[in-house]
C-alpha cells in the first residue's frame, strides 16, 4: 500500500520530466536575449526573436520547403498507404506476403543506408536532386509507417459492415465513404500525423537526396556550427504548438470513434 | 399453399465451389411469396453460402437464381430487392440507432421529411420506441438484434434473409424472439428466408423447411411432414431421436405392407411409404409415438405394431419418462412416456422385458442410401 502510494507517482513524474524537459528548454531559449552567436546560457528575456522570426530569409525558405514537403508527402503517403493497408487486410492475392515484407523493410533498414542507396539510385538514373527527390524519398518511408498504422485499424474491421451497407442499397463507393472510411478514420488520422512529423524533421535521408535544396533540419544542422539563432527555437515552438493543438482537436474525434468498438458485438471478426 | 401464390425466389441447379470445397451442390428451390422458409442443417452444410448467393454477395458457379421471376445473375447486392439480417448483426458502430435504421432509406433517396416517421414506426414495430438517439454500444444483444431487424425491414424488401439471427441470444430470449419474429413476419407479409441449425427453432417458426446436408437439400416440406415422414436417415435423426430398425419388405396387407424385422418380428407400415421395388429398408418411429408396457401386462390394441425389448435405462425428466430399450435385433430405441400419474402400473425398471407398441400409421420409411435422396 505505502509503496504503491509514492513509487508510481514519482516514477511517472520522472518520465514526464524526461520527456518534456528538452521541449521546455527549447521554448524557453526562444525568449533568450542572447549577445553573440551562441544560445546556450540564459541571459535575459526578450520577444525580439518572435517579432523578428522571418528576418533570416534562408531560414524562412528552409521552413517553407519543409512544410511543403511534409504536406505533400503526408497526403500522398496517407492515401497510398491506406489503400495498401486495406488491400493487405481484405484480399488474398499473389504477392501479398512479399508486399508485407517490402512494406516492412524501410522501417527495419537504418536511415543512413536508405539515404545512401537512394542517392546511388538517383545518380545512376541521372535524376537531379532537389525537392522532387526529397519528396520521393519521404513518400517512400512514410508509406511504410502509414500502412503499419492503418493496418492496426483495418485488421479489426468486420467486412459484414460493408456488406450490410451494400445490402441496404449503397454502391461500393458510398459504402466506402459512409461506413469504411469513418470507421478506419482514427487510424488514418494517426498515420497522417505520424507521417507529417517524420517528414518535417527528417535529416539523414534528406541530407543525401536534397541536392541544393535546404530544408529546416538541414539548415539548423548547418547553422549549429556557427551557433543556432533563437529564431529556430521560436519556429520549433510554433511547430510544437500547432502539433499539440491538432492532437488536442483530434482527441474528441478519436474518443467518439473509439466509443465504437472495431470488433463486431458478437460472432466472428473478418480477418 | 397451392393457391397459385407467386414464386418469390427460385434456385435452379445452383452450385457454388470454394476451391475444392463444394459449398452448395446443385440445389433447386421455389420459395413462395409471404412464406416463412427455413434452411436447416448442421454447421458447414452451405446455408450461409446459399443465403449469400440470394443476397448477391456470392455468385453461383452454376445454375440460376430468380427474384420475383427475374434472373439476377451478376446483379450486385445494392440492386437487389432483398435485405439481410446478418449473423453478427453488422450494425454500424459509428452511427446511432436512428442513423442505422435510416441508412437504407437515405440510399434510396426517400424524401428527407419522410424518414423520421418511417424510422419511428419501424422501431415501434420491433418494440424499441424512443431508441433513436441511443448508441449501438449501449444496446443489449436482444436490442441490437431488433435494430438489425428494423434496419432491414424499414426498406420493405421483397425478401428478408436472416442468418441465424437469434444465435447469439440466450435460450429464454431466443424462445421469446422466435414467436415475436413469426408474428412480425405475419404482420409485414414479407417473405422470410431463415437460416438455422436449430431444428426446434425451424419447426416452431417455419411454413416450410429445407433440410440441408453437405451442400445438398435432403428434404423440403412443412415442419410436420419433415418430422413425421422424414425422407432420409439423416433428416430422421437431425430432427430428433428417430429409432431406426432394419427390415425386409413382405406382402401387402390392405393399406399396409408387412415388414419382417431382423429379429423375425413382423410390423406393418403404410403401403405408400414403400417406393417401388425396394426389398431391404429402414423404418423408424418417433419416441413419443411409442407406448411401453411390461411384457404381457396388456395386449396391444388391434392392428398396432408390437415388438419386444429389454429396458436398458429409465430416466425421469419431469414431464415424461425417457426409456432406452434394447430391441431383440440389437437396436436401441428411445421411448418418451408421458408422466400422466394415472397409471396403476408400476413404470418398467431397467432389466425388465417390455412390449413396445405403436400405430402402423406412425411408422416412416427412410431411404437407406448414404448421401441422401434428391431434393424434391
Ligand atoms: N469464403 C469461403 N472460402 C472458402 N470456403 C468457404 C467460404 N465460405 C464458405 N466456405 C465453405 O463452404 C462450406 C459451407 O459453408 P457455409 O455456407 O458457411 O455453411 P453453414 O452456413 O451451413 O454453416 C463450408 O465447408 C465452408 O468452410
Ligand atoms: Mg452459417
Amino acid at each position: 500500500m505505502t509503496r504503491r502510494g509514492w513509487v508510481l507517482p514519482a516514477y511517472t513524474t520522472l518520465v514526464l520530466l524526461y520527456l518534456f524537459l528538452p521541449i521546455a528548454v527549447m521554448i524557453l531559449f526562444g525568449f533568450n536575449d542572447i549577445r553573440g552567436r551562441f544560445n546556450f546560457v540564459w541571459q535575459g528575456f526578450t520577444l525580439r526573436h518572435w517579432t523578428g522570426i522571418w528576418d533570416t530569409p534562408e531560414l524562412t525558405d528552409a521552413l517553407k520547403n519543409s512544410l511543403l514537403i511534409a504536406s505533400i508527402s503526408t497526403i500522398v503517403a496517407t492515401s497510398l498507404g491506406t489503400m495498401i493497408a486495406l488491400a493487405l487486410t481484405r484480399y488474398r492475392f499473389r504477392g501479398r506476403g512479399s508486399t508485407n515484407l517490402f512494406i516492412f523493410l524501410p522501417l527495419a533498414t537504418p536511415e543512413i543506408v536508405l539515404g545512401a542507396s537512394l542517392l546511388s539510385l538517383f545518380v545512376t538514373a541521372n535524376v537531379s536532386r532537389g525537392i522532387g527527390t526529397i519528396l520521393l524519398a519521404h513518400i517512400m518511408f512514410n508509406i511504410s509507417y502509414v500502412v503499419v498504422t492503418v493496418k492496426a485499424r483495418t485488421q479489426g474491421f468486420n467486412r459484414e459492415w460493408e456488406e450490410a451497407a451494400k445490402d441496404l442499397g449503397a454502391t461500393p463507393w458510398t459504402a466506402f465513404r459512409t461506413v469504411t472510411l469513418p470507421l478506419i478514420f482514427p487510424g488514418i488520422l494517426a498515420a497522417a500525423v505520424l507521417a507529417f512529423a517524420l517528414s518535417i524533421d527528417d535529416y539523414v535521408i534528406t541530407l543525401f537526396n536534397a541536392g541544393a535544396t535546404v530544408t529546416f533540419p538541414l539548415w539548423v544542422a548547418g547553422a549549429s556550427r556557427f551557433g543556432v539563432p533563437p529564431a529556430v527555437n521560436v519556429m520549433g515552438t510554433l511547430i510544437f504548438v500547432v502539433g499539440v493543438t491538432l492532437a488536442l482537436l483530434a482527441v474528441p474525434l478519436q474518443r467518439r470513434r473509439a466509443a465504437a468498438p472495431v470488433a463486431p458485438p458478437t460472432g466472428r471478426v473478418a480477418g | 399453399m397451392g393457391t397459385g401464390r407467386e414464386v418469390d425466389v427460385r434456385l435452379a441447379g445452383v452450385t457454388k465451389r470454394f476451391g475444392d470445397v463444394v459449398a452448395v451442390d446443385d440445389i433447386a428451390l421455389d420459395i413462395l411469396q409471404g412464406e416463412f422458409f427455413s434452411l436447416l442443417g448442421p454447421s458447414g452444410c452451405g446455408k450461409t453460402t446459399t443465403l449469400r448467393m440470394i443476397g448477391g454477395f456470392e455468385q453461383p458457379d452454376e445454375g440460376a437464381i430468380e427474384l420475383a421471376g427475374a434472373n439476377v445473375a451478376g446483379l450486385p447486392p445494392h440492386r437487389r430487392d432483398v435485405n439481410t439480417v446478418f449473423q453478427s448483426y453488422a450494425l454500424f458502430p459509428h452511427l446511432n440507432v436512428f442513423d442505422n435504421v435510416a441508412y437504407g432509406l437515405r440510399r434510396r433517396r426517400i424524401a428527407k421529411d419522410h424518414i423520421p416517421g418511417q424510422v419511428r414506426r419501424i422501431l415501434e414495430l420491433v418494440d424499441l420506441p424512443r431508441f433513436e438517439a441511443r448508441r449501438i454500444t449501449q444496446l443489449s444483444g436482444g436490442q441490437q438484434q431488433r435494430v438489425a431487424l428494423a434496419r432491414a425491414l424499414v426498406n420493405q424488401p421483397r425478401v428478408l434473409l436472416l442468418d441465424e439471427p437469434l444465435g447469439a441470444l440466450d435460450l429464454k430470449l431466443r424462445k421469446a424472439m422466435q414467436l415475436e419474429l413469426k408474428g412480425l413476419q405475419h404482420e409485414v407479409g414479407i417473405t422470410f428466408i431463415y437460416v438455422t441449425h436449430d431444428q426446434e427453432e425451424a419447426m416452431t417458426m417455419s411454413d416450410r423447411i429445407a433440410v440441408m446436408r453437405e451442400g445438398r437439400i435432403e428434404q423440403v416440406g412443412p415442419p410436420e411432414e419433415v418430422y413425421e415422414r422424414p425422407a432420409t436417415e439423416f433428416v430422421a435423426s437431425f430432427l430428433g431421436a428417430s429409432n431406426l430398425l432394419d427390415g425386409t419388405v413382405g406382402p401387402p396387407d390392405g393399406d399396409f405392407r408387412t415388414i419382417e424385422l431382423v429379429s423375425g418380428e413382423k410390423v406393418r407400415v403404410p403401403a405408400a411409404a414403400i417406393e417401388g421395388t425396394e426389398r431391404s429398408i429402414k423404418l423408424g418411429v418417433r419416441p413419443e409415438k411409442i407406448r411401453i408396457g411390461t411384457a404381457g401386462s396388456a395386449s396391444p390394441a388391434d392392428g398396432d405394431n408390437a415388438i419386444e425389448g429389454t429396458v436398458r435405462d429409465a430416466t425421469f425428466v419431469g414431464v415424461s419418462n425417457v426409456y432406452a430399450v434394447a430391441t431383440r435385433d440389437g437396436h436401441e430405441v428411445t421411448v418418451y412416456a408421458q408422466n400422466l400419474g394415472t397409471s396403476t402400473d408400476r413404470p418398467p425398471a431397467p432389466g425388465e422385458t417390455v412390449t413396445l407398441t405403436w400405430h402402423p400409421e406412425h411408422t416412416f420409411v427412410v431411404s437407406g442410401r448414404e448421401g441422401g435422396a434428391d431434393g424434391e
